[in-house]
Order: C-alpha cells, then sequence, then structure tokens
C-alpha cells in the first residue's frame, strides 16, 4: 500500500465506546476534505466499529492495522463536510 | 468554541448521530429558544431542550405552581407549590444541565410586551394554554417573522404544528378566527391525560431541535393530531391562505390586540 499524507493524528488509548467514535468525530469534522486522519487505540471493539461508523458516514477508510500487541491504528480520509 | 471534555460525554449520543456530530451540538448550545408558558407543554419542552443544550431558554408565565399542576407540569414538584412556575422551571432546567441559561419571565404575555420578548429569539414555542395567547403569539411570529411551534392539548388528544413566516401556512390559515367562548370546552370539560402534554412537549423539543439543526422535514403546512385513545398519529395538510388576513401579501391584521378573557384556560 503506498504511503499516504497524515494530516492529523489522534491518540484515543484508554478510551472504550461510543467516546472513541466521539472523539474521532470531532477530530475529522475540524478537517478539510481530502485530509487524512491517523487514530490511535487499544479498544478491540472500536477497531471494527470506527471503520464502519466512518463509511456510514460517507468518510473512506484507507487502512485499519493491528501494530502491536494492545494497539491498532486506523487511517481515514475525509470525504464529506 | 471547543467542546469540553464533559459536553462530549454528555452529549456524546448527540454527537454520534450522522445529523448532529460537534457542529450541531454547538448549534444547539448557541440556539435561543423562547416559551410562552411553564406549564403542561412548557414543562416537558423546557426540559428536553435543557436537556439537549440549548444554550438560552426564555419562558413567560405568570403563574405559581397549584398541586392541581403537579399531575403533568414535570418541572415543578410538591415543594415547590407556591413558587412562581418560571424560578421552579429555571431551577430544574439548571441543575438538569449547567449549560442553560433559563431567562424566566414573571408577567402575562400581551400585545405590549410580546414583540420586546421574543425579538433576540431564534424559535418561539407556544405552550399557551388558551386560545387569546395562541392567536396574539402566531400573529406577533409571523410579524416578526419568527418560527413557531405551536402545541396544543385537550382530554386524550394533542396538536402540533410548525409555522415558518414567509415559507408556510399559520395559525390562522388553519383557523382563521377564534373560536366563540362557548364552543370552547367548559373549565369542567377540559381535562387532560397528564402522560399527552409529554408527547406533544416531545414533539415541539424534537421540531425545535431539527429546525437548529437544519435536519429532516418539519410540520410545515402541516397540523399533526395525536388521538390517544386510538393510538393514532394523523398528519392533516394546511395550505397557506393566500388570503390569510395576517400571513398574506394584504394582511388586514397589521397590530397586535389582546383579546379579552372568557375563555377557560386548559
Ligand atoms: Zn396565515
Amino acid at each position: 500500500m503506498e504511503d499516504v499524507r497524515i494530516d492529523k493524528k489522534i491518540n484515543i488509548k484508554g478510551l472504550i465506546c461510543p467516546y472513541t467514535f466521539v472523539k474521532s468525530k470531532i477530530a475529522i469534522e475540524d478537517m478539510e476534505v481530502g485530509e487524512v486522519l491517523e487514530i490511535l487505540l487499544d479498544y478491540e471493539e472500536a477497531s471494527r466499529s470506527i471503520p464502519k461508523s466512518m463509511e456510514d458516514h460517507g468518510h473512506k477508510v484507507l487502512k485499519v492495522e493491528k501494530i502491536n500487541d494492545t494497539d491498532w491504528i486506523i487511517q481515514v480520509r475525509k470525504e464529506k463536510e | 468554541m471547543e467542546l469540553t471534555e464533559d459536553q462530549l460525554h454528555r452529549y456524546s449520543r448527540h454527537i454520534i448521530l450522522p445529523e448532529v456530530g460537534g457542529k450541531g451540538q454547538k448549534k444547539i448550545l448557541n440556539a435561543k429558544v423562547f416559551i410562552v408558558g411553564a406549564g403542561g407543554l412548557g414543562c416537558p419542552v423546557g426540559y428536553y431542550l435543557a436537556a439537549a443544550g440549548v444554550g438560552t431558554i426564555g419562558m413567560i408565565d405568570n403563574d405559581t405552581v397549584e398541586l392541581s399542576n403537579l399531575q403533568r407540569q414535570i418541572a415543578h414538584s410538591t415543594k415547590k407549590i407556591g413558587v412562581h412556575k418560571v424560578d421552579s422551571a429555571k431551577e430544574t432546567f439548571e441543575s438538569l444541565n449547567p449549560d442553560v441559561k433559563v431567562i424566566g419571565i414573571k408577567d402575562r404575555i400581551s400585545k405590549d410586551n410580546i414583540k420586546d420578548l421574543i425579538k433576540d429569539y431564534d424559535i418561539v414555542v407556544d405552550g399557551s394554554d388558551n386560545f387569546p395567547t395562541r392567536y396574539l403569539v402566531n400573529d406577533a411570529c409571523v410579524m416578526l417573522k419568527k418560527p413557531l411551534v405551536s402545541g396544543a392539548i385537550l382530554r386524550f388528544e394533542g396538536q402540533v404544528t410548525t409555522i415558518l413566516p414567509g415559507e408556510g401556512h399559520c395559525y390562522r390559515c388553519l383557523f382563521e378566527e377564534m373560536p366563540p367562548p362557548g364552543l370552547v370546552p367548559s373549565c369542567q370539560e377540559a381535562g387532560v391525560l397528564g402522560a399527552i402534554t409529554g408527547v406533544v412537549g416531545a414533539l415541539q423539543a424534537t421540531e425545535v431541535l431539527k429546525l437548529i439543526l437544519g435536519k429532516g422535514d418539519v410540520l410545515k403546512n402541516m397540523l399533526l393530531i395525536y388521538d390517544a385513545l386510538k393510538v393514532n398519529f394523523r398528519r392533516v395538510k394546511v395550505p397557506k391562505n393566500p388570503d390569510c388576513p395576517v400571513c398574506s401579501d394584504n394582511p388586514t391584521i397589521t397590530e397586535l390586540q389582546d383579546y379579552d378573557a372568557g375563555y377557560c384556560r386548559i
């Protein structure tokens, strides 16, 4: 997969649903269409629910990756206001 | 304005809705809503708007809490009997949500004060219990072009309509003149099942929030009628009347008037 330019990173380790999504959504709302958000998290359920919710909201999920025993990163491109 | 951590938690179930989000929640926090009446409808409307985080809620009512109010007026309580309803409601709403500022006005609404009272608000809610006030609020909102969410209740029935002056119908397009006092139910006939006020008040609060958010349809050119005994909701079309005495291009009512009592308050 080609490298994408990350415009904003947030660390939501320690948070559980729905605050994982609340924080992610607030972060992407403040970005411009086309920009990419990278989310670092350690709540497994959110590694599935955030991508789904982001797509429901019309954004593009570029990557979901487990990076170590506890953490995931998700990359999402903002597609609409 | 950034939402605080507490606000992200308090409003999290709003924020995760696609139609609301952080931006919509900020619109709600910045909104100013004026509620006519702190009684059967004003209580649930104000309660839900306060919970939603509407930043400024104006309320006018001249009455004090009576024991017979408590069967339906849920912002008040037994220990508030004798207290002004707007003071009682202010305490309830502000303790539910410190983001909300309630401005209570202990007065009767009249042709002389209504325009000044509502002019700085975004949306007006009519929760009044009598026809003279309903017509006065309608006429003032049409003249000032303020969106108005009107509700009414009687026995087992409720009605809600949303008036967007310049866009849709008004209350006088629906009922041009007030019914004569004799045709309005007398005080002994004017019972109401308390929970109906909650249904209608929650519908009014929902209309207000959709107007603030700019999402979904509202009851423009429409009257929603709820019949609790038959468990039926009915939407009736209400076209704008081109000859309406107040909202047409050539209105015959151009000044506000107070109508005399002789009506039972429900
Ligand atoms: Zn009209």
